[in-house]
């Protein structure tokens, strides 16, 4: 059942060091804030695993947290790249960074496969592409039945998967809408969760289109208000764009970052 | 300009000529959705715009600066979790067209948006990767490139095939089984260009007007074949423009 923690307290219990965590949102209800619980706790030798890492993964990513990076499209939307994500793979900046690369569809497959209880799942993927030939977890396979090839890829099962919804009740059962992700599929994939909500209620009335994790598949929820932001959270706010475009100043300079970086920590390097 | 309108205007307004009325679009981020939704303003209002984020039948008012803005989402006929969205919806090869945009384009229209450089493990760049865009452009019937031309963009040979366009001719791609027709034509901001019948090599069929053939052929960083029956592009229209121009004014 789903306990009631702060975030820090859930991030300090169930984020260890040498974990592979999922922080999933597609542009919406980015889990922002857990992420910067993640670095100020100073967590080492993470797997990131994300289908779009963005700008709180290039946070993560420049603070050392992570030793490795599972992904599809790793940018800033709309805007451009992520430099600290750059700078770590060419770079080796501020540690290595090994790379295990993808696409949506096989990201989006392997999440399924790992919520299906499955060893792996079956598409129509990569055919042509020189991406197999970078990335081991991408394997051809023939159907048993028809003879066509088609590619496997293994499932994920990270250690802790965290996302941020709209809404739980006091019992510890999810609701979020909107852009929805692969969020439901990356929580059922992995051991242990963690939801971040906009606020705690003591009833979740129905919406149209929401998923809802019951509380026996959430291992804590935490409530933060505003835990999306820059990111937004359909209802509450929206998306500041402003902010994602100023990012691209702060993540290019190793100084800027840096000075970012002991701001969130409070602690001057 | 003297003409009266910038050649990425002329550029916004040929990508979105291309989109038919009735035809489902798989949308990416930038100057293909800023095409796609002029069109669905000009000419083809019955337009499906399909975008990765979920949205499925997007009629977005303004331009949306990421692929899961909540704009795609109020707006959409239906919106779906991401796994369906490739699943159910790309994969059988139910959408028309994938519209998408690329770091790099060699000349058989296959699309590298991983690296730059020769080493994937000690890359000149690291671009943001793939996306969805390998499954999208092998799995639509036919596929839209639009990015702006130059030497660097305008490859003889990609560093890194993230996308399949028409691998190294005509035939690569029945051979592979890919099941859509691929890049059936690639607009820029200099003219258009589509595969050679016979090689699938991507030859310049249309310039746009008042750009001259020297500068695209310097533009390109292969040799640039030219078709015979080159034709200029009509002008953007009054109402073209007009509508371009108060798209962006209100996505500003």
């Amino acid at each position: 059942m789903a306990e009631l923690l702060s975030l820090e307290e859930a991030v300090a219990r169930l984020v260890h060091d040498g974990d592979t965590v999922a922080l999933e949102g597609f542009t919406h209800l980015i889990p922002v804030a857990a992420g910067h619980e993640i670095i100020r706790q100073r967590k080492r030798d993470l797997t990131l695993v994300r289908m779009t890492p963005d700008i709180v993964y290039d946070q993560l990513i420049g603070a050392g947290c992570a030793r490795k990076l599972i992904f599809s499209w790793g940018g800033n939307p709309g805007v451009g790249s992520l430099h600290r994500f750059r700078d770590a793979v060419q770079h080796e900046w501020p540690v290595p960074l090994e790379i295990e690369e993808h696409s949506h569809a096989g990201m989006a497959n392997r999440y399924v496969a790992g919520a299906s209880g499955l060893p792996f799942a079956v598409l129509r993927g990569y055919t042509g592409t020189d991406l197999p030939a970078q990335t081991a977890t991408i394997k051809p396979i023939t159907c048993p039945f028809t003879g066509e090839r088609l590619t496997a890829v293994p499932a994920l099962n990270p250690d802790v998967s965290i996302i941020h919804a709209q809404r739980a009740d006091r019992g510890g059962n999810v609701q979020l809408w909107g852009i929805t992700g692969v969020q439901k599929e990356a929580v059922l994939a992995a051991k242990r969760s963690i939801v971040t909500v906009e606020e705690v209620v003591d009833e979740l009335d129905p919406r149209p289109g929401a998923v809802v994790l019951p509380a026996w598949v959430v291992t804590a929820v935490a409530e933060v208000p505003g835990g999306a932001k820059p990111s937004y959270a359909a209802g509450y706010y929206e998306r500041d764009n402003s902010a994602y475009q100023a990012w691209d100043e702060v993540g290019r300079d190793r100084e800027e970052f840096t000075k970012w970086l002991n701001e969130l920590t409070g602690v001057t390097a | 300009m003297s003409a009266g309108y910038t050649s990425d205007e002329m550029m916004s307004v040929a990508a979105a000529r291309a989109l038919g009325d009735g035809m489902s679009c798989f949308v990416g981020i930038g100057l293909p959705s800023k095409a796609a939704n002029l069109a669905r303003r000009a000419h083809a209002p019955n337009l499906t715009l399909i975008y990765e984020s979920g949205c499925l039948g997007a009629k977005p008012s303004r331009l949306p600066l990421s692929i899961g803005d909540g704009e795609l989402a109020d707006t959409a006929d239906a919106v779906i979790s991401v796994p369906e969205v490739f699943n159910y919806w790309l994969q059988p090869g139910r959408i028309d067209v994938g519209f998408l945009g690329a770091a790099q384009l060699d000349k058989f229209g296959n699309i590298n948006t991983t690296v730059i450089g020769s080493d994937y493990h000690d890359p000149k760049v690291r671009l943001p990767g793939a996306g969805g865009a390998p499954e999208i452009a092998a799995s639509c019937g036919e596929v839209f490139i639009v990015l702006r031309q130059n030497p660097r963009a305008f490859v003889e040979k990609v560093d890194f095939v993230t996308s399949f366009g028409h691998g190294t001719g005509k035939g690569d791609r029945e051979k592979l089984g890919l099941p859509g027709r691929g890049p059936t034509l690639v607009v820029t901001d200099l003219g258009l260009l589509r595969p050679d019948p016979e090689t699938a090599e991507l030859t310049l069929t249309q310039l746009h007007p008042g750009v001259d053939l020297d500068s695209a052929v310097a533009a390109t960083g292969w040799k640039l074949k030219v078709s015979d029956d080159l034709e200029t592009t009509p002008a953007p229209t009054e109402q073209e423009l007009t509508l371009l121009r108060d798209l962006e004014k209100a996505s500003a």
